[in-house]
């Protein structure tokens, strides 16, 4: 397959861009016997469907050659063979009785999620990912890393190809342990998303509702990258998956690590490459801020909660889009009573305002009321603190 | 009402002169060109979509448009085509052929038939004029899956409606084309006499006629979901999203088999013609579309194997889905051995059609690795899924549709088409659709998934292939914009009754004089 590498100078012709990150033409082997099974039995239907095409092509070329006008051949005129046509239904179902068989091994394979080690419970939000170590009370949210977010806007400044693992990372990746079969458990929160790390060998959905699961048991440790991969609104191309994969002894430094911290503010340290953009997100720790923190350093946390959660929707400007999404810019709510700009964040409204109380802590929304109150075109001059919101969660 | 005489130009002879002939006309031929007008449009109004599409994707980064706008830009193109597009196309040319091909004077409902064309055009306004409404056009993808389509804004229910009054439109055109063809014969024309595309037809015809309530149906569901409180698709209320996904795509694979069923009709038209040869296997050719036509509605949860069915389901899909190999590889098989041992020639026609059977093969592989459960748990909802469908609706029913244009535009028009610019227009489609869609396959196994407005930078050589190719497809097309018009003036050389070599042994529409006389068949001809 290395052959099609030698693409590349045509593109080079075409005047477009060879400076880009290295690329693949086939499926992923993987990481997982499941995910190898599945590339083998993918790589064994190619090659049927290779051998078949080989004989059609061949013989339609051969046709094509010899059998014209031009050379003046005198056309046959039969139109019927019953031992052919027989031959031809027969052979292709015997073909497709041995592509059945390994199939449904593989089938039955991926589908055997029992004596599994532990569960992960992940849950599709738009546009982000929740997973609950359902064992060890271990939760935390996982979104688009903060310079891709930036880069990603329309008309950014920020060129794609400075950032690395562009739309390919998170800020707070799912660690896993090696060796282990992690029974994985999906849900969705508001609409059907779908979970693929291709290097797993397979993808399954999050229905709102119901729980679908799924089974992986990660070979060797490394940083797999995947993407939501059912359409799931505006920012569907923009909610990735990182899976990083331990050695046990590490995970478990991880694990002990996030029971220290706090729940849905878990913050993980785990490779360098995304450890600098996860400054940027979540630059101010949770235990300096108190009710009497000053204004500025509310506003500066409530931006950034704001670029994490509301911009989205509302865009960066609070303008909003018209007829979905309000506009924060002087908008009854936000400059109307704290308590119901609260309750609306807390609480959200359908179908299209997500309920926020799980996915913020009370420091957070009491940043983001803040900022959204005095920036973005409103200037209410008022001073939220997390006091406020726990008041109002009681 | 004239007889049969022969002119040059037959819109200058409607019962009425002007717009108000082309309103009330209730001639199958009128009709006809009505659609296929309509369908040529449409598909340049998607295709444009589609460029937008391909524009913002040529390189990683937002470059053009909100993702919220490319979200529509994906729904809407797809629509506009599937319902638009390709299936006006065909109802445009069973309209003008079927009843030339089986020696009939006309449609046997002639008004209903006026009644099923006039829909088209104001439900393509209505869907086109979402764009404009608050919030913008649906954009949850043409499967319109909930809970996401829930959160359409006012676009919701016109664009509901609009798929009322499509589907209005497609059960009534398909009712006119089965009373047609079981009633409407020439004397000695049986079943197993008639042409292949009449066949493809009538099998296409049941088959919209089953599905099209249930779609229907399930977006109605979708409507009281939103605005009368009930909870079909809502867990909440004890409902099930996946439900929808049940009912759609019961309606949604035989729907593909729609775009592909009269494909393979025109195809095993033109073939024989050009191999100077008679079609090979017509028997076998016509169960197998039947067989085709009955998989089509046991296989639909292979567009689900993701959704977490119970292992039992995926397998049973996976076998059933498999099974639709045979007769399609028949269908190819029969194809190449009509051409075996022929005297081929290789006008744009016969190009189309040789691109086509060589085209939609290679989406028939892809389709045949995508009904393996196991394996399309990596590829669902990727890129290679994209390569795969476009290969099988554009270089399938796309290239069908234009070779059949081509076949029979002489007939219609009078005159030659330019074969120069034909052959012209066949190369640069070709090989740009090659350029388009091949690079898709690597995508998808690369991991992109599909109906992103933006991606990774490890997939932008080939993004940026697909959208040169893209655009130099779109802008083909022009070319045979060009070529219809001078037809259609009277512009090029005067075409024979027969039109091609020996043709008048392949079917009836060639013993009519060209071109074909505003009422044909007023007195039935006798098949031996």
């Amino acid at each position: 397959m290395n052959r099609f590498k030698s693409l590349i100078p045509f593109v080079g012709l075409l005047g477009l861009k060879n400076a880009y990150a290295d690329y693949t033409v086939n499926l992923t082997e993987g990481v997982t016997e499941l995910s190898r099974d599945i590339h083998d039995l993918h790589m064994l239907i190619f090659w049927i469907c290779v051998g078949i095409g080989v004989i059609v092509y061949g013989l339609l070329v051969y046709s094509l050659i010899n059998h014209r006008k031009s050379k003046g051949v005198v056309p046959a005129t039969f139109h019927e063979n019953t031992k052919l046509e027989v031959l031809w239904t027969v052979i292709p179902f015997l073909i497709l009785l041995g592509m059945a068989v390994p199939a449904t091994k593989v089938m039955i394979k991926a589908y055997d999620t029992s004596g599994a080690d532990m569960t992960i419970k992940v849950t599709g939000y738009q546009w982000k990912w929740r997973y609950e170590y359902l064992d060890e009370g271990v939760s935390f949210f996982s979104t688009l890393d903060a310079k891709s977010n930036l880069a990603r806007q329309l008309g950014s400044e920020v060129k794609p190809e400075t950032v690395e693992n562009y739309l390919l990372n998170v800020d707070h990746p799912l660690v896993i342990p090696v060796g282990k079969k992690i029974r994985f458990l999906f849900t969705g929160a508001d609409v059907i998303h779908s979970w693929w790390v291709p290097d797993l060998g397979w993808k399954k959905d999050t229905i709102p509702g119901f729980i679908t699961d799924a089974w992986a048991k990660v070979e060797k440790p490394g940083i797999y990258r995947g993407q939501c991969t059912e359409l799931c609104g505006r920012d569907h191309g923009f909610m990735p998956i990182v899976v990083i994969a331990k050695t046990e002894a590490d995970y478990n430094l991880w694990l002990a690590e996030q029971k220290k911290g706090s729940d849905s503010a878990a913050s993980v340290d785990v490779s360098s490459e995304s450890a600098q953009v996860q400054k940027v997100e979540s630059s101010v720790p949770s235990q300096t801020l108190h009710d009497d923190s000053d204004k500025s350093q509310l506003m500066e946390r409530g931006k950034a909660v704001y670029e994490a959660n509301c911009l989205s929707c509302h865009q960066a400007s609070g303008e909003g889009i018209s007829g979905l999404f309000p506009a924060i810019r002087n908008s009854a709510v936000v400059n109307g009573p704290v308590a119901d700009h609260i309750h609306l964040i807390l609480n959200g409204k359908p179908p299209l305002m997500a309920s926020f109380k799980s996915v913020l802590t009370p420091d957070d929304v009491a940043a983001v009321v803040t900022y959204q109150r005095n920036a973005l075109g409103n200037n209410t001059g008022d001073v939220v603190h997390a006091g406020d919101v726990k008041e109002l969660t009681k | 009402m004239s007889a049969t005489a022969i002119h040059d130009d037959h819109h200058d002879h409607g019962p009425s002169k002007g717009l108000m002939r082309w309103v009330t006309t209730t001639n199958h031929k009128d009709i006809g060109t009505l659609y296929l007008i309509t369908a040529l449009v449409m598909f340049l109004v998607g295709g444009v979509m589609a460029l937008i599409i391909r524009a913002e994707l040529f390189e990683p980064g937002m470059q053009f448009v909100d993702p919220m706008f490319f979200n529509s830009m994906t729904t809407l193109h797809a629509l506009i085509m599937v319902f638009g597009a390709v299936m006006p196309a065909f109802a445009g040319l069973a309209n003008w052929m079927i009843p030339m091909m089986i020696g009939a004077p006309d449609m046997a409902l002639p008004r209903l038939n006026n009644w099923s064309y006039w829909l088209l055009p104001f439900a393509a306004v209505m869907l086109l004029s979402t764009l404009f409404m608050d919030g913008g056009a649906a954009a949850a993808g043409w499967t319109l899956y909930p809970p996401l389509v829930l959160q359409t804004g006012a676009a919701l229910p016109f664009t509901i409606f609009t798929i009322h009054l499509l589907g209005l439109s497609s059960i009534m055109a398909a009712i006119n084309i089965i009373v047609t063809i079981l009633n409407m014969r020439a004397p000695g024309m049986t079943l197993m006499k008639m042409p292949l595309f009449v066949w493809t037809w009538l099998i296409t015809a049941f088959l919209l006629i089953a599905i099209m309530p249930v779609f229907a149906g399930a977006v109605t569901m979708l409507l009281t979901d939103k605005f009368f409180g009930t909870s079909f698709f809502n867990a909440a209320g004890g409902g099930d999203p996946v439900l929808y996904q049940h009912l759609f795509w019961f309606f949604g694979h035989p729907e593909v088999y729609v775009l592909i069923l009269p494909s393979f009709g025109i195809i095993s038209q033109i073939i024989p013609t050009f191999s100077r040869k008679p079609l090979f296997g017509y028997s076998s050719m016509v169960y197998a579309t039947a067989s085709i036509g009955f998989l089509s509605f046991i296989v639909w949860a292979h567009h689900q194997y993701t959704v977490g069915m119970p292992v039992e389901g995926e397998l049973y899909f996976t076998y059933a889905t498999m099974l639709i190999a045979v007769p399609t590889g028949v269908k190819v098989f029969n194809w190449i051995s009509t051409m075996w041992k022929g005297a081929i020639s290789f006008e744009t026609p016969m190009l189309w059609a040789l691109a086509f059977v060589v085209l939609f093969t290679m989406g028939g592989f892809t389709g045949l690795m995508m009904s393996i459960s196991p394996a399309d748990l990596q590829y669902h909802d990727t890129y290679f899924i994209v390569a795969h469908f476009h290969y099988v609706l554009v270089p399938g029913a796309v290239f069908a549709i234009l070779a059949g244009v081509y076949y029979w535009l002489p007939k219609w028009t009078g005159r030659m088409y330019d074969e120069r610019l034909g052959q012209l227009h066949f190369w640069l489609t070709t090989i740009s659709v090659n350029v388009c869609f091949f690079p898709q396959h690597f995508l998808g196994l690369a991991g992109m998934p599909r109906r992103i407005p933006d991606y990774a930078l490890q997939f932008a050589e080939f993004n940026a292939w697909s959208s040169v190719g893209a655009f130099v497809f779109g802008f083909s097309q022009l070319i045979f914009c060009y070529v219809l018009i001078k037809c259609i003036r009277g512009d090029g050389e005067v075409a024979t009754s027969e039109v091609w070599e020996g043709a008048h042994e392949h079917g009836l529409e060639w013993n009519l004089p060209s071109p074909a006389p505003y009422h044909t068949w007023e007195t039935p001809p006798h098949i031996n």
